[in-house]
């Protein structure tokens, strides 16, 4: 559904400040996909997940949706952005409101509903989130807990009923239960809801658990791009960019190594409880 | 969106020259001392001088006079009105060159205009150019050493200093702040850039809210991270990299002087 051609992102262009962002990035994404990207510290992810939804125009190249430039002049730039909800870091910084209700209707009302319809969509992403619109619908955004902020303002976004949402580090700064509830969230969303889901993180565990495919940016270029298992498999390629395995994939490595006949490309906790137990039986319960 | 692309005053271009090697405090009297030569002088001979000396410094610092001109673009303006303002409703009497009914334009009045033009352009020129060269931490450590004096009079030398380097260190923090926050509420199919004056205000409450209610939880997180490290004010501390004169504070300080000089010395004309 969406389609990355050639694209290139300069910040600070004509100043003496001017970086590269992005190099000749192509990519496509299609409906249904739940796709992780990782990549160091700046190494253009927040860049090219902010072309998708128009919020920056590529220096050269195109953005696609549906087969239509999202920057052509005579594209409505929020109905784009309707249609690719996009989630910055921290989102909970967002918050404006007096009570969550209005602050997650603000998305809707933008879009020029009816304020009744807002409302009514503002319930359905509150229930989406796991908050109860009827015990958190008015209360103010600011006296809420860390993780139910970020919670109010993700629903802000799926209030839009976008078709896509694109997540930065959804889970930042949260605690590993409000990591898990999040990460489950996305998850149900994805899998009951069929939406598209893009996930940038630092976290592989979570990209492992998560996602079916994975891109890799280094320094503003896309290195790799496939499947989850497949990206994890190359070690030395994420080694030297800089990024790590998921707890399990390492923990089958270190196995592998002190002679357990386990597979090397597991990424889930039960894979995991699988393969080294068929390891166990073949080598007949022996110590390790 | 590149929001704030414009905004190059107090922007700080750190690259290695003369210029930026200087004693912040020579800066800082340099720059007091143009300003001040600016409103003294009287003819176009002193104003193009004074613009061969800013291209000139401009130049050895490394920094591109177009990047230095894109400075008068947020006063292009105001620019804009003064000249008109003059050239229109100036001074009576002299030399008409046109005339629409009541307005008369003289030649006497077009010239005034050129001139405060390029005076001003010239005024934020070279303030500009003091903060493209200095970074500011050593502009506000130049500026508490230049009011040190005056602490026997009870101006809190320390203290404003102490506030400005804050106040300036937060500058870029709290403009990509507001960037990040536009963003996320344009994500939510947000517009700033239109409807009517009202409607241009009411959004600004979701962009302007959010801005406060960090600038606050960094304010506190800031004094306590102060308070955590000892910070009792300005007395007796020491610093790490004190200022030093040195020979060559000396020759830009000369140099400064003769401009402002030959500047002023040129007799009346245009």
């Amino acid at each position: 559904m969406i389609r990355c051609e050639h694209l290139t992102y300069i910040y600070g262009r004509g100043t003496p400040l001017a970086v590269q962002a992005l190099t000749d990035v192509s990519l496509e994404i299609g409906a249904g996909e739940i796709v992780g990207v990782i990549g160091a510290t700046g190494s253009g992810k927040s860049t090219l997940i902010q072309h998708m939804n128009g919020l920056l125009r590529p220096a050269s190249g195109r953005v696609l949706l549906d087969d239509v430039d999202i920057n052509a002049s005579r594209v409505d730039r929020r109905r784009i952005r309707q249609q690719i909800g996009l989630l910055f870091q921290y989102p909970e910084q967002q918050l404006f409101e007096e009570t969550v209700l209005a602050d997650v209707a603000f998305g809707p009302r933008n879009l020029g509903l009816t304020e009744e319809e807002a409302r009514a969509r503002a319930h359905r992403a509150l229930e989406q989130v796991g908050l109860p619109p009827d015990r958190f619908g008015s209360r103010s955004p600011f006296d809420l807990s860390g993780g139910e902020m970020r919670r109010a303002a993700i629903a802000g976004v799926l209030a839009m009923e976008p078709r896509m949402v694109i997540l930065d580090e959804p889970t930042a700064g949260l605690d590993p239960v409000g990591r898990r509830d999040l990460l489950d969230h996305v998850r149900r969303l994805h899998h009951d809801r069929g939406l598209t889901v893009v996930l940038i993180t630092h976290s592989m565990d979570a990209v492992a658990q998560l996602c079916e495919r994975l891109l890799v940016l280094d320094r503003g270029r896309l290195v790799a791009d496939g499947a989850t298992r497949t990206v994890f498999a190359d070690v030395a390629r994420l080694t030297a960019l800089g990024l790590g395995l998921p707890q399990v994939t390492r923990l089958a490595h270190r196995l592998r190594e002190r002679g357990l006949p386990v597979r090397a490309d597991l990424l889930t906790i039960e894979e995991a409880r699988v393969a080294i137990r068929e390891a166990l039986a073949v080598r007949g319960r022996g110590p390790l | 969106m590149d929001l704030f692309k414009g905004l190059v005053l107090g922007q700080y271009v750190p690259v290695d020259s003369i210029v930026h090697r200087l004693d912040p405090r020579t800066k800082i009297l340099a720059t007091v001392l143009l300003l001040g030569v600016l409103f003294g002088v009287g003819a176009f001979a002193g104003l193009a001088l004074l613009t061969a000396f800013l291209a000139g410094v401009a130049l050895i610092a490394r920094i591109g006079l177009r990047y230095l001109l894109r400075g008068i673009r947020p006063l292009f303006w105001l620019l804009v009105f003064a000249v008109v303002l003059q050239v229109f409703f100036g001074e009576p009497g002299g030399h008409p060159i046109a005339r629409w009914g009541p307005v008369v334009v003289t030649r006497e009045n077009v010239t005034q205009a050129a001139f405060y033009g390029w005076r001003l352009i010239l005024l934020v020129l070279s303030t500009t150019l003091m903060t493209l060269v200095t970074s500011p931490v050593e502009f506000t450590d130049g500026l508490e050493r230049l009011l040190r004096p005056l602490q026997r009079v009870g101006v809190p030398a320390h203290d404003l200093a102490m506030m400005m380097t804050i106040a300036l260190r937060f500058i870029p923090t709290l403009l990509e702040e507001a960037e990040k926050i536009m963003k996320a509420q344009m994500a939510r199919g947000a517009e700033f850039s239109r409807g009517s004056l009202a409607t241009r205000a009411r959004a600004l409450i979701p962009l302007l809210v959010p801005l406060f209610v960090s600038a606050f939880r960094r304010a506190d997180a800031l004094a306590v991270a102060m308070e955590a490290r000892c910070y009792r004010g300005g007395e007796g501390r020491t610093r790490m990299r004190p200022l030093e004169l040195h020979v060559r504070d000396a020759v830009a300080l000369l140099l400064v002087v003769a401009a402002s000089v030959a500047a002023l010395l040129r007799p009346a004309a245009g």
